[in-house]
């Protein structure tokens, strides 16, 4: 008999919805060079209110609204911000999140944080990132102390240096394991866009060029469908001559925004607004930022053992890819295979991208989209690791399986 | 990406292709070219592909979209490419929208007001039709996603559209031809009452155009079925295409009002004529124009209407009178942005309070409106203290209506209210930075209260005076320092006349003119300098016209004779409506003022001051229909029996009238009022209410000879504010 969670402490908090925008390359030309990062967040909101109309604008008690690099048109405090853009009424106050590319993840945990504490019943949680705009790290300002005292390696500040590291760290993480990680996150996306699992969570954006006019963004643009091992193989390593860490093994660098409403359960009863998820517990953790990508092991540790479960009782996991060597070592650590079916059922960051503190959420939405799928799985799980040595992961449980106690949805949805 | 906006090809259409290419590379360097890429759009629901053209001209909301030749050519290269895929099945409907804030503002006025021949005037009408019937007859549904402001050709291509929807902060919506002197004519004036009824178009085409050009916002325009839906802003595009999705998967429904029976559509427009005859008299061609073609658009098809249109525009695309909208409208709207004369406006001193010498009915006006747009403290004096209760009761009346009739928020009026104050010692304004009299128009009561102002207030503080006619050096002469004193002359009411006077006199600083300046720009009001002559430019011409109507009925002409003499021109109103309206009394203290300072071309009326002697009015009290007031009858007795040698006809009261005008304003010119005849233009225009159809009053004596015949000399070049 499988383990039952250890109940939450506070009042019970689920996920209703997420939505996405399509992702953009953070380019110039990519599909969003023209685009404000607050009006990609903007869209999100907007969608989600028009998809549940038994929202009431005025019950939403917060907008917690994450970016990684929070100034220009990515400033001013997001939550409220995008709230008044987006026409939500003036009494619904927002504020900003950063936890670099768990941003908003930690904009769902501290939301519900608030909800489970009685403080808040329905919050809009989200984050964007326009990589384009906001290139990775511009114009930080590390402290000194930083080197002079070692306080880091002189590489944990670069990324793609981390993975290396972690591929230094274990013999037994190759390249070409990475390379057949890489490719099949490219495949599982296209199959999962071919069947119908992706464009459902999409909010389309118009788009404006100066020179073309305007366009409507529909699909995620990063994807590089029929992706083989041999291409990759071929492809440089940038971080390190004669390294291991390349394009194929990597998240692009993206555009793009996600957004989805927490509530308490008994809000969600009250409203009529079916849960797709139940929060079971959440965690964060510290690593050595030279292997940052480390991060999800411990954190996914300590939220398990918080919510009283085992590795053996998550039926599905999701991920996030900000390296195909970070995804291994999770693997490695958890016993599970590197092509382990539970794992990132639709791809992951390295097919369709990773705005940085926006990707948390669309861990979410596609958990809860397989959760539909998946009634037998009762317990999943997201995860992602997070620069200078994080990680984060939140436990969830799914109100299809048939242990589930809970309202599931409205009497008239059930029948 | 599919279509291409590269290349035009061979106009196909009513216009002739060489007539196209001739009047194309003839304005191609003039034009700011209208571009028309078109992006490919998949239509949810799985309805098909929608071609989406943007309108954009590439440059930002400071230059708005407009349609030139040059322009319609690529829109209808685009949109001849649309038709031929449709055609094949390769898109199920086309929209059409704009660049940020502009779908477009109409068709480019450069180009319309420099057009050299008819034919080129036809081919411009005809080009529009060609363009704007590709989206009719584009054989799949055609969408306009009207994001911006939308005027004039720019809103007429959204009505060859099949749907349209407008962003709900959309509210600069509107058919200003009528204004300008011309007509909705590249389809408006048959589509719209057919899409809205004959009333709601009598409204959109004639009444708001002639009432200050008034736009229309989103949600009207949604309530009359000028456009489908209103969406939101924050998503506007994303929720029109999938508008459009579901108007092609038939999940939405468009309603469509039927045509208005025949005779409510001859009652509207006999009403609306009626209506016309009254305000305008016939002086104007362009609204009679559109009216004619309201009124046959009922039963009337497409293109015998279109050719219609087309042969409305080609008429008074060469009129005068769409010239001198033309000019009058540069005047007014870009070229009054940069006063002619200012000094430098780093000169001006910083003005964080103002006095207000007074708390008359002006001065009260003046309060409210520094206090607003300033937002400084203001610090009034009246004399005794029922005066300084009055005022302040008059100001917190005036402010309340405001608020009432929502112009500002109750937080606002009170922030108002707060910052005025009203003393009896004049010594409350030692600390201002700008002081303006507004105290009654006499010479000597003026004279006293700037020496009494100079003696408190700082030696760099500006004095104003609002006076209307009065020397503003014979004013300061006594000071110690007059070279800080200027005239800022406001027009009543204050807060809707956009017109101030800034009178600079011979010893005016340029600290203090540039103060001036400063200040009418921050209270939004344009201003134009002029010399310290009588009457400075507005009240000298006024009262020119009204002594040479004076002087006819003092002669023997009969008042109505006068009365209805000055029709043909158009003015707001008649001249003794114009009497009464400023008050008599007012009007002969200013005529007595000029007959003094500049003699006989103002010459006294016995009559009228014995009307004003007897508190008679000129013309009846109105009657509530905001009908144009004409003479009564009864005051013809103050002059005698009519008909005597020197009466005139309403011929020669006119030319009387007009050939004073053209001496008077040969006159100001040479006296250095103003330096050029646009600034005269642009006085009358805002100060008087003159119409644009004159182009202010110089374009009008060019025309008319009067000009040549009194002063030997055309006012402009050829063709700068007329034909030739």
């Amino acid at each position: 008999m499988p383990t039952a969670a250890a109940p939450f402490h506070g009042r019970p908090v689920v996920f209703v919805d997420g939505v996405r925008t399509p992702f953009g390359r953070a380019r110039p030309d990519g599909i969003y060079g023209h685009t404000r990062a607050d009006d990609l967040a903007v869209r999100t909101v907007r969608e989600l209110l028009r998809r549940h109309p038994a929202l009431p604008p005025e019950r939403i008690d917060d907008v917690a609204i994450a970016a990684t690099t929070q100034r220009g048109d990515q400033g001013l405090t997001l939550g409220r911000t995008v709230g008044v853009l987006a026409g939500l009424p003036e009494t619904v106050p927002g504020f900003a999140v950063d936890r670099m590319c768990a941003g908003a993840m930690t904009a769902v945990t501290a939301t519900a944080a608030a909800i489970g504490v009685g403080a808040q019943d329905v919050v809009l949680a989200g984050g964007v990132e326009h990589m384009g705009r906001h290139p990775m790290g511009f114009d930080a300002d590390p402290n000194p102390r930083f080197m002079a005292e070692r306080l880091v390696d002189a590489q944990a500040l670069n990324m793609g240096c981390t993975a290396e590291n972690l591929h230094d760290r274990d013999p037994g993480l190759t390249r070409d394991r990475a390379d057949q990680y890489g490719v099949a996150s490219q495949r599982k996306y296209a199959e999962a866009l071919a069947s119908g699992r992706i464009t459902p969570d999409l909010v389309p954006v118009a788009t404006r060029d100066p020179e073309r006019g305007w366009g409507l963004a529909t699909a995620d643009e990063p994807p590089r469908p029929g992706t083989t091992v041999e291409q990759i193989r071929a492809l440089p390593t940038p971080f390190r001559p004669g390294g291991r860490v390349t394009a194929g093994t990597a998240a692009p660098l993206t555009d793009g925004a996600a957004m989805c409403v927490l509530a308490a359960e008994d809000a969600a009863g009250e409203l009529g607004l079916a849960p797709r998820m139940r929060m079971v517990s959440f965690a964060y953790a510290g690593v050595d930022p030279a292997v940052m990508g480390l991060g999800p092991v411990p954190s996914t540790r300590k939220a398990l053992q918080r919510a009283g479960l085992g590795i053996e009782d998550i039926g599905l996991f999701e991920i996030n890819e900000a390296f195909a060597v970070q995804v291994l070592a999770f693997c490695d650590a958890f016993g599970l295979a590197d092509d382990d079916p539970r794992v990132n059922p639709y791809g992951g960051a390295i097919a369709v991208g990773h705005p940085l503190a926006s990707s948390g959420v669309r861990l979410m939405t596609q958990l809860a989209r397989q959760f539909e799928e998946h009634p037998e799985v009762r317990y999943g799980l997201t995860t992602m690791c997070v620069g200078l040595g994080q990680g984060g992961t939140v436990v969830w449980e799914n109100p299809h399986h048939p242990d589930y106690e809970g309202f599931t949805g409205p009497k008239e949805a059930q029948r | 990406m599919t279509g291409t906006t590269t290349g035009t090809g061979v106009w196909t259409g009513t216009a002739a292709a060489e007539d196209v290419a001739r009047l194309t590379a003839a304005t191609a360097d003039l034009e700011r070219i209208t571009h028309a890429p078109v992006r490919d759009v998949t239509l949810p629901g799985g309805v098909g592909t929608l071609a989406l053209v943007t309108l954009d001209n590439g440059f930002d909301h400071t230059r708005p979209t407009t349609l030139g030749p040059n322009g319609l050519a690529e829109i209808a290269a685009t949109l001849r490419a649309q038709q031929a895929r449709a055609a094949a099945g390769e898109i199920a409907a086309v929209a059409v929208t704009g660049k940020p804030y502009y779908l477009a503002a109409g068709a480019d006025l450069r180009i319309m007001g420099r057009l050299t021949s008819e034919d080129d005037a036809r081919t411009i009408a005809r080009m529009g039709h060609d363009t704007y019937r590709l989206l009719r007859e584009m054989g799949v549904p055609t969408f306009a996603f009207v994001n911006g402001a939308a005027l004039g050709g720019g809103l007429e291509i959204a009505l060859a559209c099949t749907y349209r929807t407008v962003s709900a902060d959309v509210s600069a919506l509107a058919l200003p031809e009528t204004y300008l002197g011309l007509v909705p004519g590249w389809g408006g004036c048959y589509e719209v009452p057919r899409l809205v009824g004959i009333e709601a178009a009598v409204d959109l085409v004639l009444s708001r155009p002639l009432a200050n050009n008034r736009r229309t916002d989103a949600a009207t325009a949604a309530a009359t079925g000028l456009v489908d839906v209103a969406l939101h802003p924050a998503d506007f595009l994303e929720q029109s295409v999938a508008w459009a999705g579901r108007v092609l998967s038939g999940e939405v429904e468009v309603p469509r009002r039927a045509l208005d029976d025949a005779a409510t559509w001859d009652a509207v427009v006999a009403a609306a004529h009626a209506q016309l005859d009254r305000r305008l008299h016939g002086a104007r061609r362009a609204p009679y124009a559109a009216l004619e073609l309201l009124a046959a658009a009922r039963d009337s098809d497409v293109e015998t209407a279109y050719a219609a249109e087309d042969e409305a525009l080609t008429e008074l695309l060469m009129t005068d009178e769409l010239r001198a909208g033309l000019y009058a409208f540069d005047l007014v709207t870009r070229r009054s942005r940069k006063p002619t004369g200012a000094p430098d406006r780093a000169l001006a001193r910083p003005v964080r309070s103002v006095g207000i010498v007074g708390a008359g009915l002006m001065a009260r006006q003046l309060a409210v409106l520094v206090a607003r747009r300033l937002r400084v403290p203001v610090l009034m004096t009246e004399v005794d203290d029922e005066r300084v209760v009055a005022g302040l009761e008059g100001i917190r009346t005036m402010v309340e209506q405001m608020a009432r009739k929502g112009r500002m928020s109750e937080a606002e009026a009170n922030r108002v209210v707060g910052s005025i104050g009203i003393s009896t010692d004049i010594g409350t304004l030692a600390g201002v930075d700008l002081a303006i009299e507004a105290v009654t128009e006499v010479m000597g009561v003026k004279q006293q209260v700037f020496a009494a102002l100079e003696k408190i207030i700082d030696p760099e503080a500006v004095l104003a005076t609002n006076t209307s006619a009065l020397s503003v050096a014979e004013m300061s002469g006594h000071l110690e320092h007059p070279e800080r004193v200027v005239g800022l002359h406001f027009f009543n009411p204050v807060a809707q006349m956009p017109l101030v006077e800034v009178v600079r006199a011979e010893r005016s600083s340029d600290a203090a003119v540039a103060t001036a300046f400063a200040v009418a720009e921050q209270l939004r009001k344009t201003a134009v300098g002029v010399a310290d002559r009588p009457g400075f430019v507005v009240n000298r011409l006024l009262l020119r016209m009204l002594a040479e109507v004076a002087s006819a009925v003092e002669a023997g002409t009969p008042v109505e004779v006068a009365d209805r003499a000055l029709r043909p021109l158009g003015l707001p109103m008649g001249p003794f409506a114009l009497m009464q309206l400023v008050g008599l009394p007012v009007a002969l203290h200013v005529l007595r003022s000029l007959h003094e300072d500049l003699g006989d071309r103002y010459p006294l009326s016995p009559g009228l001051e014995r009307l004003a002697a007897e508190g008679r009015r000129v013309v009846p009290e109105a009657d509530g229909s905001g009908r144009e007031q004409d003479v009564d009858p009864s005051i013809q007795e103050v002059f005698g029996e009519p008909g005597r040698a020197g009466a005139l006809d309403e011929t020669g009261v006119l030319d009387a009238v007009l050939t004073g005008l053209a001496e008077e304003v040969g006159l100001m010119l040479d006296e250095g009022v103003v330096s050029e005849p646009e600034q005269v233009d642009l006085c009358m225009v805002l100060g008087a209410g003159w119409p644009l159809h004159l182009g202010g009053i110089t374009p009008h004596l060019d025309r008319s000879g009067h000009a040549e015949r009194a002063l030997g000399r055309r006012l402009h070049e050829p063709g700068v504010a007329g034909l030739r």
